[in-house]
């Protein structure tokens, strides 16, 4: 075996990196995000608008980079600009026309747009940004003392503040150090670096020479994981982004998910080349179980344990395989898409580091037919990794072969069960099968299988490059790590986020999706999907972690987080859930084929107005008779929806079934419409928009309704251009 | 006996790639791959394809019919010239999309699935395509419309039918 | 033998210990607790669907699939509590919600596992009812009707039709409340690569899968002055038919059978064994033939015309292999038709050949086209399984017990032991060898056993000594033993000179015409001891007949002098031989 750590820095020599680094070699680079999402909102125009732009230019400094989804959907598309020793600035909404002003303004004229920026508040533009740490870890006990001691210290040196903004940022990766509990930790842009100080005097001294001297405070400068200061350098002024911490999305959104180059870069391959260096993979499988990593699939099953039976609970099977699951089917979830868009190669890597700990040669990708650019990233992504012996043969120069193989999925949410997924790569329907035997005992088949999802494939490079210690002190006593979320419904920053375990709902709601649009409040979260339950608002300072969510009748599931505001029926929201499973149900199990059914019948009835009150307890006694007797997961989670929401919200179901009222005003046939005499002017829209003419009048006079023809459609309601009409 | 050799319609490079998998380990195993491959060029599945399908990977027609009809992504009926898709997806659906659908199936007569009679549009309803922030989300032959209400349905539909004259 | 290993647990506070391996199910059958099942069949593997059969293990949060689910040491576990029996009951509400409340005009009426469950669990009132599934009936086969809106997808029939048959016939379609069960591309049976077994009805819980009921027209020819309705009864039907009478299993019934047909009013009476024991005639000197000759070896029998149908959509490869004899029912339909007919002064039009079968695919096999006289009119007019034969003697109200014995009538009703034994796996064969033997050898045995050619298991394979040539010959039932056999040739490993191959596992005496066991008696079809006693009842019969060599059955000595002439002649071809052709749609293998 040769040295395998040579093989791998060898290999990082032989790429050249300089071409498309950020703000080195004086550069501009100009970064638009090219993730399905961002195309959707029209990136490739404004990316192809920027091309022709340089093009006239003929300037050769000015780069674009492609990188993957930010997460920051709603802004989207996001362009970033970097020069040197300039703040990274990232624009929102942009548009082609607006790529003209960028271009003129900045990017030529070196002054940034201010009103087009991503969370700009004010038309001010700063000289340096300093990002306190204020995380979780360490905010409760330091972050308000040296704010007020930093913005204290500002005062007296008369820096104004256009000079210095100071925003609280998330962890930026200092907690590993020992007594990260005794210091404060600034990062300050445009120069990136991070200081760390122990005391005023220290503080004071930072910003003498940083804000006054204008130089570099050289003797406090810290340096922290690579990871982090990319992280930072990218988004640390944000709050959207400086709030999380990223481990699974480390670089989504900033390296270019088609470059091995910028990944290797990017500490990319370290840990395998690590981890095969040191040729123990029993102690791989201890460091992931020693790491607390659970599974981000939903089930939370311990990833190290899982592993470990995988590696030894067959011991005479030379055949093992390693499957990722990428078969992302939670409706309002897109968390595996955005990582296998936005970082493809640490997928490979994490799987590559699995197979090695589990003795496994072989390994398949199982990935949702309906994510095309997804697909088309990670098999770019394999053959790079393939044409650098990363993948193949004798990896590294390690005597370890392993190789990758993608396998289409077409559309079964079930397959997000292991067994169904398994059924589904040996080309067969996909119905689960009993367990046991585990997967990991037989799976494909037959051999010892272990499956995993996308993003607990890709937290397994940065556990072990930087060991299980540190990934034990993000989250929580049983959850470890971070978790990835969805963010959308009525929240304001719809998007993706990345936090410890152990957040609380309200800061990832509030702090980071920054709350409820229009004004309205917030009613509940439904988290785990398909799978989980509606969280009332008096819950809203459950900290995010497995059990806690178990613990108030959700579920941490994959990671979709729906947030419903008062305007929204629980009703029939929880119907459109059991709508979902009831489809995606495989048929094969009774309970769950046409319990299910029923269960969808009867809300049916409570939503159209003909519920009895002993629904309810039939829903309860279908709803728990199916929880315990089906096959898979599907199955003895379907249910949660309804029954959570029946827990959380009775009156508002009582209020369809004695009241026959829908509060929300959301089902169709418990309202009805009015015409307001005083208010309406006769025009006769409603009358010619009512499909089934049921508004008479005369021209200029006020208009009546037929109640008992009206199929209420709306129609009136949405074309009446004199608030003439009201539903109740 | 001489057996006589079932004739094959599908195009060379589809039997090529059969072929290929079956010199591998766990032929049948490729049966969603190859159906992915049919579908994408012929846009649907049609039964001699898939009994030719059935008979070059040698996997019973039951199997293959089985498989095809599980996976909501294969089609098994042509698809409209406008293949019209909602998604349905938590976000869309908090937003509005069921209402956006029932627009799409009154106006043209059809439901999920379905084609209207002059072959031109279809609707199918899709899960979430990830565009969440954009909800409701509505694909017409893979262009997003975003934020898409009801009202806006017969001014989508009547531009499509516009643009195709 | 190394002792198993044995495993300890509770159930129902009764500690039990059973082997390793034992499932929770089959340990709590040991103690006589019968956990209620639907999906379950011992035969086939487990699926683990229906969940009726659920119990609550101790420490597990969920209930637990008694079937599926391996005792382990120290389990402890419940299969009733109120809970458990409200959670089955729901279950089995659930399925009847989806399922037609037709029981009254069900063929299944009475045997129905589900209906025997819902009355046992105690569904008496509808709590969650709602829409339900509907479908057209499949009508197109001859042989199986298939009627998806008593399907309560338990998989038994896709299962057997794969693991037992390795047709493949069937697979779910569509999935979740919409799932159906039907051939590729949900075409009709008659389209399909349908054999015709009926394993698929034997195994329904349901009536999803049933026969062809052709008793109608039997009843309306009996009916019609003009006809002259003769019957015959094949090798298996009598040892069955007393079952669906409360008889017990393994007793043949011939003499009542025949009484019982002579009072519905049947004007001739013969019997297929008959036919069978010329079927030995022609194929055994068929085989000489080729062996002498080199033709196509092995030879293949032809009986079994769920074979027959397997050989032409799956392996066209081997027709020129099997025997061209036509089966006993068709040999013995043809002569009536014919020798018959001319010996009785009847026109063969007038002629109404009814055939008691214990097998659905004899009623496809009638309407091949190849299975017509001179003049184009089918060899056979109907077919009848056993059970329909039972309906009518029950609706007749005829006490079929009571009932005293009598014989089949001549020319076709007396049969060898060598024919008597066709009704069972390896029954042809042994017939065939005793006639073979002494043919080639030229000397009469009374050695006439072949014992290593009986077998209830699907395969097996004997080398036989006679007269220094060594015999190669195996047996295979159930058609997925069939294709291991069948590969086998193809790759050469062995030279086989005759394979007997019988579609149904045990062969006909388990056929898919044959009775059903009660709902609720748990046996199940296939079950190897109905096999084996049904079995034993053909082999007793041949062990108490005086002739027991087919070239020894007098009146087929008669019928080749007076009428056939050369044994495999021009006319013996004409009548009793028939051809193959390759079908569509292919069969996978």
């Amino acid at each position: 075996m040769g040295n395998i750590l040579q093989a791998y820095e060898n290999l990082k020599n032989s790429l050249d990196h300089a071409s498309t680094d950020v703000d080195s070699h004086g550069q501009i680079v100009i970064q638009v995000g090219s993730a399905t999402c961002e195309n959707a909102a029209g990136a490739q125009l404004v990316r192809a608008e920027f091309e022709k732009l340089i093009k006239t230019t003929g300037r050769k400094d000015i780069i674009i980079k492609q990188t993957g989804c930010t997460g920051r959907c709603s802004e989207e598309p996001i362009v970033g600009v970097f020069m040197q020793n300039h703040i990274g600035v990232k624009y929102a909404h942009v548009t082609v026309e607006k790529v003209a002003d960028i271009f003129q303004e900045h990017i030529l004229g070196k002054t940034p747009v201010a009103k087009l920026m991503l969370d700009k508040k004010t038309d001010q533009l700063y000289e340096h940004v300093v990002t306190l740490c204020g995380s979780s870890h360490c905010r409760n006990k330091f972050y308000e003392s040296w704010n007020a001691t930093f913005q204290k210290l500002l005062k007296e040196k008369n820096i104004s503040d256009k000079e210095v903004r100071v925003i609280s940022g998330g962890c930026i990766g200092m907690c590993q150090h020992e007594d990260h509990d005794e210091h404060g930790v600034m990062m300050v842009y445009p120069e990136n670096v991070i200081y760390r100080f122990l005391n005023e005097e220290e503080l004071e001294d930072i910003i003498e020479t940083q804000f006054v001297k204008k130089e570099l405070a050289t003797k406090h400068i810290v340096h922290t994981d690579k990871m982090v200061e990319e992280y930072f350098k990218f988004y640390g002024d944000v709050s959207f982004f400086n709030k999380q911490t990223r481990i699974t999305l480390r670089n989504c959104g900033i390296i270019d998910p088609e470059s091995l180059d910028d990944y290797i870069h990017a500490q990319g391959f370290e840990a395998l080349a690590k981890v095969l260096q040191q040729g123990d993979p029993e102690g791989v499988v201890k460091e992931v179980i020693d790491s607390g990593l659970r599974g981000r699939g939903g089930g939370g099953f311990p990833t190290g344990i899982k592993w470990n039976n995988t590696r030894i609970l067959n011991p005479t099977d030379p055949i093992k395989y390693v499957i990722c699951n990428a078969d992302e089917g939670d409706p309002g979830a897109f968390m595996d898409r955005s990582a296998l868009e936005g970082d493809p190669f640490s997928i490979i890597e994490g799987m590559t580091i699995g197979a090695y700990a589990m003795g496994s040669c072989k390994g398949y990708l199982y990935i949702r037919a309906e994510y095309p650019l997804a697909i088309e990233r990670i098999e770019n992504a394999i053959q790079m990794a393939r044409a650098n012996n990363l993948l193949g043969k004798n990896i590294l120069g390690s005597g370890f072969d392993f190789d990758l193989e993608i396998r289409l999925g077409a559309g079964a949410f079930v397959c997000g069960e292991e067994t169904a997924l398994i059924q589904s790569i040996e080309g067969k329907r996909g119905q689960p099968v009993m367990r046991p035997p585990y997967p990991s005992e037989k799976g494909l088949w037959g051999h010892p299988t272990s499956i995993n999802n996308v993003e607990t494939w890709a937290n397994i490079p940065a556990l072990l490059l930087r060991g299980a210690d540190w990934f034990k002190r993000i989250g929580t006593e049983g959850s470890k790590g971070t978790k990835v979320f969805a963010l959308a419904g009525k929240v304001n920053n719809t998007g993706l986020v990345e936090v410890p375990m152990g957040t609380t709902l309200r800061e990832v709601i509030f702090d980071i999706g920054g709350g409820v649009p229009n004004g309205h409040q917030l009613k509940a979260i439904q988290t785990g999907g398909p799978s989980g339950g509606c969280i009332p608002f008096d819950k809203i300072d459950t900290p995010v972690d497995y059990e806690s969510l178990k613990q108030i009748g959700s579920m941490m599931g994959s990671g979709g987080m729906i947030i419903l505001d008062e305007t929204d029926c629980i009703v029939s929201t929880s119907k459109f859930f059991l709508e979902f499973t009831k489809d995606e149900s495989c048929g094969k199990c009774l309970p769950c084929r046409e319990g299910t059914l029923r269960m969808l019948e009867i809300l049916q009835r409570i939503t159209d107005g003909h519920g009895e009150l002993e629904d309810l307890d039939k829903l309860h006694r279908l709803g728990n008779m199916i929880k315990k007797t089906s096959l898979c997961g599907l199955g003895q989670s379907a249910p949660n929806p309804v029954l959570s929401a029946i827990k959380n919200f009775r009156e508002e179901f009582e209020a369809h079934i004695v009241d026959k009222r829908c509060p929300t005003q959301t089902c169709q046939k418990l309202i009805s419409y009015n015409i307001i005499v005083d208010k309406c002017t006769g025009c006769t829209l409603c009358a010619r928009r009512c499909p089934v003419s049921c508004i008479s009048g005369a021209k200029k006079m006020p208009h009546t309704i037929i109640q008992e023809d009206c199929i209420k459609c709306g129609e009136c309601f949405n074309s009446c251009k004199f608030d003439a009409i009201e539903k109740i | 006996m001489e057996i006589s050799k079932m004739p094959i319609t599908l195009d060379k490079d589809i039997v090529e790639y059969i072929e290929e998998v079956k010199q591998l380990e766990h032929p049948e195993s490729y049966l969603i791959s190859v159906l992915h491959k049919v579908q994408g060029r012929y846009g649907y599945l049609q039964k001699v394809h898939m009994e030719e399908v059935a008979h070059l990977l040698q996997v019973p027609a039951a199997t293959v019919s089985g498989v095809a009809t599980f996976y909501h992504f294969f089609r098994l009926k042509p698809s409209g010239k406008y293949q019209i898709s909602i998604c349905l997806g938590t976000a869309c659906f908090v937003k509005g999309a069921n209402l956006v659908l029932d627009a799409f199936m009154n106006e043209l007569g059809i439901e999920i699935g379905e084609t209207t009679s002059d072959g031109m549009f279809s609707i199918e309803g899709t899960r979430c395509i990830g565009v969440c922030a954009l909800a409701p989300v509505v694909t017409v032959n893979g262009k997003v419309y975003s934020q898409v209400t009801a009202p806006q349905v017969n001014e989508i539909l009547h531009k499509l039918k516009a643009e195709d004259k | 033998m190394l002792e198993m290993k044995k495993v300890n647990a509770i159930i129902d506070n009764i500690p039990v210990s059973v082997n390793e391996g034992t499932t929770i199910m089959e340990a709590a059958d040991q103690i006589g607790h019968h956990v209620p099942r639907l999906c379950y069949h011992p035969h086939i593997s487990t699926e683990g669907a229906c969940r009726i059969c659920v119990v609550e293990v101790e420490g597990r949060p969920n209930y637990i699939p008694s079937c599926a689910t391996k005792l382990s040491e120290g389990m402890v576990i419940k299969t009733n509590t109120p809970e458990l029996h409200q959670t089955r009951r729901d279950l089995v509400e659930l399925m009847l919600n989806n399922h037609p409340s037709s029981c009254l005009t069900c063929e299944r009426d009475g045997n129905c596992e589900l209906q025997n469950l819902a009355y046992k669990l105690g569904v008496r009132d509808r709590l969650f009812e709602g829409s339900r599934k509907r479908y057209e009936t499949d009508k197109s086969s001859p042989s199986v009707l298939r009627n998806p809106e008593k399907c309560v997808l338990c998989r038994r029939c896709i299962r057997v039709c794969s693991e037992v048959q390795g047709v493949n016939n069937l697979s779910q379609l569509y999935r979740g409340v919409d799932t159906v069960v039907a051939p590729a591309f949900g075409n009709d049976m008659i389209d399909s690569v349908c054999i015709n077994c009926g394993q698929c009805i034997n195994v329904c819980p349901t009536g999803a899968f049933l026969a062809k009921d052709d008793t109608d027209r039997v009843w309306e020819a009996l009916n019609d002055k003009t006809k002259h309705v003769v019957v015959q009864t094949a090798p298996a039907i009598r040892a069955a038919i007393g079952e669906g009478f409360g008889m017990e299993q393994g007793i043949a019934a011939t003499g009542q059978t025949v009484t019982a047909l002579r009072r519905l009013g049947f004007d001739a009476i013969f019997d297929t064994n008959f036919a069978a024991d010329l079927t030995i005639m022609e194929e055994a000197t068929e085989f000489l033939n080729r062996f002498n000759n080199g033709g196509a070896l092995p030879l293949i029998t032809s009986c079994s015309p769920g074979w027959v149908k397997f050989l032409e959509h799956f392996y066209p490869e081997f027709i020129p292999n099997t025997s061209t004899c036509r089966s006993p029912m068709q040999m013995l339909s043809s002569l009536t038709k014919t020798y018959y007919a001319e010996k009785m002064g009847l026109n063969p039009e007038d002629i109404y050949v009814v055939s008691i079968m214990p097998c659905t695919a004899k009623k496809f096999e009638a309407v091949r086209p190849e299975h017509v006289t001179e003049s184009g009119i089918p060899l056979t007019d109907a077919v009848l399984t056993t059970r329909e034969l039972i309906w009518m003697i029950k609706a007749y109200g005829i006490d079929f017990v009571k009932l005293p014995e009598s014989d089949f009538d001549n020319p076709m009703g007396y049969s060898t032991g060598a024919g008597d034994i066709f009704g069972s796996t390896g029954g042809v064969m042994e017939a065939a060898l005793r006639t073979a033997y002494e043919t080639i050898t030229g000397e009469s045995s009374d050695d006439i056993e072949y014992k290593e050619v009986r077998a209830v298991e699907g395969l097996r394979e004997a080398s036989l000594d006679i007269n220094g040539i060594t015999i190669n010959v195996a047996v295979a039932n159930g058609l997925n033993n069939a294709k291991t056999i069948l590969e086998k040739v193809k790759r050469g490993e062995k030279e086989y000179h005759i394979l007997e191959i019988m579609a149904c596992p045990g062969g006909c005496v388990a056929g898919g015409g044959q009775p059903l066991t009660d709902a609720g008696k748990y046996v199940y079809p296939m079950d190897p001891t109905m096999i084996r006693k049904r079995q034993e009842a053909l082999y007793n019969i041949d062990k108490n007949k005086e002739i027991r060599k087919s070239h020894e059955n007098p009146y087929i000595i008669d019928l080749y002098k007076d009428y056939l002439g050369e044994i495999g002649g021009e006319k013996a071809h004409k009548l009793l031989h028939t051809h193959y052709h390759e079908r569509t749609p292919r069969g996978i293998k």
